[in-house]
């Protein structure tokens, strides 16, 4: 795309059975940005990320990924394509180790992953190289969000998909992972859809914001209007 | 020597139920610990793979191979049952049962039309050995082992191999599996071929010792249940324990008693567990752990 668009919605509308969630949801993410999506709790976010991802079907509207449509592509095929979905709770695998979970995130990728690549992410998430044969499911919250976001990157995706990292995790890591995935953004030029309700974590990351309410894009917030606490705030209770 | 000729008769009368506790129950239970299905048609399966291997024994292949293309030939049956009839039930569990009873009624009558009421067999190979004063079958004893080497086989698939680990995952959370790049479907389809080529591997290695008519399934059908419902939804945790111990009240009673009151004592046993362990030996464990 000319204007380095790397992920756009038209008209996108979605919801569970009869009940319409998404109504008319229009955005464009370009390249190497990180944008956030915000707005209170129940107003469509995580299902705005489920029908991104393809989990679940838009019943109108459309998606592109690099220009091309991906409406009819499963959700194992757009995340081939370099889609990485770290889900609100996490969801990993929970009877299995954290180097298995990892191992899932290797299809993400069309291609061998080098043990070296398993080195990097321990070398940046050293509590989970520490535990490495460890039940996922037995571990914190905090440990669970890392592997989640891990899981994903081990598939080296251009596209990140965050939901609500912050949520139930001490503000220690809460602002490690922030600094983390703000760091791979600039090394590598990671984009970054973040859907999150955590002022601080919303200032730290995101360059550019949509205000989410009732299923629609109601506002967007430019750099300087994310600098300002008050204003962020104020949407964040719209 | 009398004492320790009887202990390895007892060991032998148990590792022979163990085994065909194993055996039967194994397929069955990958279908149903992995994709909550519960296949009616499990024994139409087991004998696909005893006559393919019967007619391919005949056929001149020897009897290992003649067993593979057993296995083989039921899995292949099984991945095309998932494609035409399992896959679109997936969120209708009562609806596979009826459907997967049908197939299996489909599948026996159909083999009594084609191939008549019995099939020649092929004889049991190996002969019999005799230690302490007891004749053992040289074929069962091989069937033990391929019953411990099947369980093991069987853990270092998914716990080794990629695809393993994906089709872990895919049971443990399926729409994670799917947004990570797993083709689940995929995944589903070759966990239910391969439930049923192990359906036919047991169809197979029991040929040889069995009368070939188009109902003998069922001869496998109750022990697996049994098997799957004691054992609970894990395959490791549950299928082998669960052969363990049934395979002990069997062989003990049937050794004591007969034939007729080990069957009794079996399902008496399996009354007890459920009462027991609602979620099986497997359920428990994994409670447990929590
Ligand atoms: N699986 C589901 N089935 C039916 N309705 C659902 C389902 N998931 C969410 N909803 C409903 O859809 C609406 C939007 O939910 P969604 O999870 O997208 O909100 P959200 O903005 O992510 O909220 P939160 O900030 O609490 O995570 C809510 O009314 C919710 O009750
Ligand atoms: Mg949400």
């Amino acid at each position: 795309m000319p204007d380095g668009t790397l992920l756009a919605t038209t008209g996108l509308r979605a919801g569970y059975g009869g009940k319409p969630v998404l109504q008319n949801v229009d955005l464009a993410v370009r390249r190497g940005e990180i944008v956030a999506v915000i707005g209170r709790n129940g107003v469509g976010k995580s299902t705005l990320m489920k029908t991104l991802m393809g989990l679940l079907p838009a019943s109108a509207g459309s998606v592109t990924l690099e220009g091309r449509p991906i409406d009819g592509l499963p959700a194992h095929r757009r995340a081939r394509l370099g889609v990485g979905y770290v889900p609100q709770g996490r969801d990993v695998f929970p009877r299995m180790t954290v180097e298995e979970n990892l191992r899932v995130g290797e299809m993400l990728r069309n291609g061998p992953v080098p043990r070296a690549d398993y080195d990097e992410i321990y070398a940046s998430f050293p509590i989970l190289a520490e535990r490495r044969a460890q039940r996922a499911g037995t571990m914190s919250g905090g440990q669970q969000q890392q592997l989640a976001i891990a899981r994903v990157l081990i598939g080296r995706p251009g596209l990140i998909l965050l939901d609500e990292p912050s949520e139930g995790i001490q503000p220690s890591i809460v602002q490690e992972i922030g600094q983390r995935m703000v760091a791979l953004n600039r090394a590598t030029g990671l984009t970054i859809i973040l859907v999150e309700q955590n002022l601080d974590m919303i200032r730290a990351m995101a360059q550019r914001c949509y205000v989410m309410d009732k299923g629609r894009i109601v506002a967007e917030l430019d750099a300087e209007a994310l600098s300002d606490r008050d204003t962020v705030r104020r949407y964040l209770a719209v | 020597m009398d004492v320790l000729g009887a202990v390895a008769a007892s060991l032998f009368q148990f590792g022979d139920t163990f085994a065909f506790l194993v055996l039967s129950a194994s397929g069955l239970a990958i279908i149903f610990g992995m994709m909550g299905v519960i296949n009616l048609a499990h024994g139409e399966f087991i004998m696909c793979g005893a006559y393919v291997t019967v007619l391919a024994s005949r056929a001149g292949l020897p009897l290992p191979a003649a067993i593979l293309a057993g296995a083989l030939a039921a899995g292949l049956a099984g991945m095309v049952v998932e494609r035409l009839v399992v896959r679109h039930l997936y969120s209708r569990p009562l609806d596979t049962i009826v459907a997967t009873w049908g197939i299996s009624l489909i599948a026996s009558q159909g083999t009594l039309i084609l191939m008549g009421s019995t099939m020649q067999g092929v004889g049991t190979p190996l002969g019999s050995l005799e230690v302490g004063g007891y004749h053992y079958s040289g074929y069962r004893l091989v069937l033990i082992a391929v019953a411990l080497a099947l369980l093991l086989a069987l853990y270092l698939f998914f716990n080794r191999t990629r695809f393993g680990v994906l089709a872990r995952a895919t049971i443990q959370v399926p729409h994670m599996a799917e947004a990570l790049g797993v083709d689940t479907r995929r995944v589903y389809s070759l966990t239910f071929g391969l439930g049923a080529a192990l359906a036919g591997l047991t169809g197979g290695l029991y040929a040889p010792t069995m009368t070939m008519v188009p109902t003998m399934g069922a001869t496998f059908i109750v022990e697996a249940f049994v098997t799957v419902v004691v054992g609970g939804a894990d395959v490791f945790l549950g299928t082998a324990p669960a052969a363990a111990v049934l395979g002990v009240v069997k062989a003990g009673l049937t050794a004591g008693y007969g034939q007729l009151f080990g069957q009794i004592g079996l399902l008496v046993a399996v009354i007890g567990f459920i009462r027991m362990l609602p979620k099986g030996i497997s359920g428990f464990i994994l409670r447990e752990r929590a």
